[in-house]
C-alpha cells in the first residue's frame, strides 16, 4: 500500500512537472506534505536545501530520499523507478517518431500554459518556508539570513553548498535553542 | 566494458552536473558526443529536442536515450542507475548524518539557519519563471490574466496543482490542435478557390 501511494506521488508530480525539475517541486510538496503527510513543510524545505546544494537533478534526489525516509531502500527504488521509468521509457519509444515532435507549436504552447501555474506554485512555497523560518528562528535572524544568502547566492554567485555551509556556521554561533 | 563506459562516464555526469538539469546537457555533450562518440551532434539535438517535449527531468531522458543507442535497454538502465543513483545515496548519507545530532545544541541553530536559504533559493526559482512566462507570452494581458486565474484556482479555490497542471496541458494542446486545424483547412479552401 504504501509503495502504490509512493509509486503514484512520484509518477503523477513528474509527469505534470512540465519543463523538469523547478515545476515538479511544489507538485512533490503537495503530495509528500499535505496528501500523505509523509513529511512537515519546514522538513521539505530542509530536505530540498541539501538537495540543492548537491549535483545531479533535483526530482531524482528528493525521490531518493523521500523514498527511502518513507519506506527504506525499497521505497527508494519504487519512488525512483516512478520518476525515471515513464519518461525513460516514453522517450526510448518515440525515438523512431522524432521528427514528429521536434517543432510541435503544441509543445510550446503547452510549456507556456504551466509557466504562471508554477509560478504560483512556486511562490506559494516560498512564502510557507519563509513563515517556517520566522516561526523557528524569530524575524531579526530570518532576515539577516536571507539578505546573506540572497547576496551570497545572486550577487556574489556563491555556490549553493557553500552558502548552505556558510548559513549553517552562522547558526551554530548565532542561533540558540530555545528553552 | 562498454557497461563500464557506460556506467564511468554517467557517473561523472551526475557527479559533476551541479546546478541540476538543464546545466548538466553540456556535460552529457562532452562525454558522449565528443569523448566517446555513442552519438552525433544532430542526433544529440534532435533528442535533446525530443527530451524536452515531454515531462519529467532532462537528465534521465538523456541519459536513457544514449544509454539504448549503445547497448539497447540494457545500457539505458545501466546509464540511468549511474546518474541517479550514486547521489542519492550521498544526499541519504548526508541528511542522516545532520539529523542524527539534530537536539546537539549547535546542530539545532545549523538546521534552522538552513530555512532562509531555501527561501532565496525557491523566491528565485519564482522570480525566474514568472520572468519566462512574461518573456515567452505571446499576448502579454493573456499572460497576467492566465496568471491570476492560476493564483484564483490554487490559492482561493484551493484545488489540486496536479489537477490545474493537468487540465492547463490538455487545453493548450487542445487549443493548438483546433487551431492549427482552422488554419490548415482554411488554407485549404482559399487555395482552391
Amino acid at each position: 500500500m504504501i509503495y502504490l501511494q509512493l509509486f503514484w506521488a512520484f509518477f503523477i508530480s513528474n509527469i505534470l512537472g512540465y519543463g523538469g525539475g523547478p515545476p515538479s517541486i511544489p507538485l512533490i510538496q503537495n503530495e509528500v506534505v499535505n496528501t500523505y503527510k509523509w513529511m512537515t513543510v519546514q522538513e521539505f524545505g530542509e530536505v530540498l536545501a541539501v538537495g540543492n546544494a548537491l549535483p545531479s537533478p533535483i526530482a531524482t534526489k528528493l525521490a531518493g530520499y523521500i523514498g527511502y525516509q518513507v519506506a527504506g531502500v525499497p521505497g527508494a527504488a519504487v519512488a525512483l523507478f516512478a520518476t525515471v521509468a515513464p519518461t525513460a521509457i516514453a522517450m526510448i519509444l518515440l525515438l523512431q517518431f522524432i521528427h514528429v515532435f521536434r517543432k510541435a507549436p503544441q509543445v510550446k504552447a503547452m510549456t507556456q500554459a504551466v509557466r504562471p501555474i508554477v509560478t504560483v506554485l512556486l511562490g506559494t512555497m516560498t512564502y510557507q518556508f519563509l513563515l517556517g523560518a520566522v516561526e523557528g528562528i524569530g524575524w531579526m535572524q530570518t532576515a539577516i539570513l536571507t539578505v546573506a544568502s540572497f547576496l551570497l547566492l545572486e550577487k556574489w554567485k556563491l555556490h549553493p553548498a557553500l552558502v548552505i555551509v556558510i548559513a549553517m556556521a552562522y547558526g551554530y554561533f548565532f542561533i540558540v535553542m530555545p528553552a | 566494458m562498454v557497461y563500464w563506459q557506460l556506467f564511468l562516464a554517467f557517473f561523472r555526469i551526475g557527479i559533476f552536473g551541479f546546478g541540476g538539469g538543464p546545466t548538466m546537457v553540456p556535460l552529457f555533450h562532452s562525454e558522449c558526443v565528443k569523448k566517446y562518440k555513442w552519438v552525433t551532434d544532430d542526433d544529440f539535438a534532435d533528442n535533446l529536442a525530443l527530451g524536452n517535449a515531454l515531462p519529467g527531468p532532462i537528465a534521465t531522458k538523456l541519459a536513457a536515450f544514449i544509454g539504448y543507442r549503445v547497448k539497447g535497454w540494457k545500457g539505458a538502465l545501466v546509464a540511468n542507475i549511474a546518474v541517479v543513483l550514486p547521489v542519492v545515496i550521498l544526499m541519504i548519507a548526508l541528511l542522516e548524518v545532520i539529523y542524527r545530532y539534530k537536539d546537539a545544541p549547535g546542530v539545532y541553530g545549523m538546521v534552522q539557519a538552513i530555512g532562509p536559504v531555501i527561501v532565496v533559493m525557491t523566491g528565485v526559482m519564482t522570480w525566474e519563471f514568472l520572468q519566462k512566462g512574461w518573456q515567452g507570452a505571446s499576448s502579454k494581458a493573456g499572460s497576467v490574466i492566465w496568471l491570476f486565474l492560476s493564483v484564483a484556482a490554487l490559492v482561493l479555490l484551493d484545488l489540486h496543482p496536479g489537477i490545474v497542471v493537468g487540465a492547463a496541458l490538455v487545453g493548450s494542446f487542445a487549443y493548438t490542435t483546433w487551431s492549427i486545424r482552422k488554419r490548415k483547412s482554411r488554407d485549404d479552401r482559399e487555395g482552391a478557390a
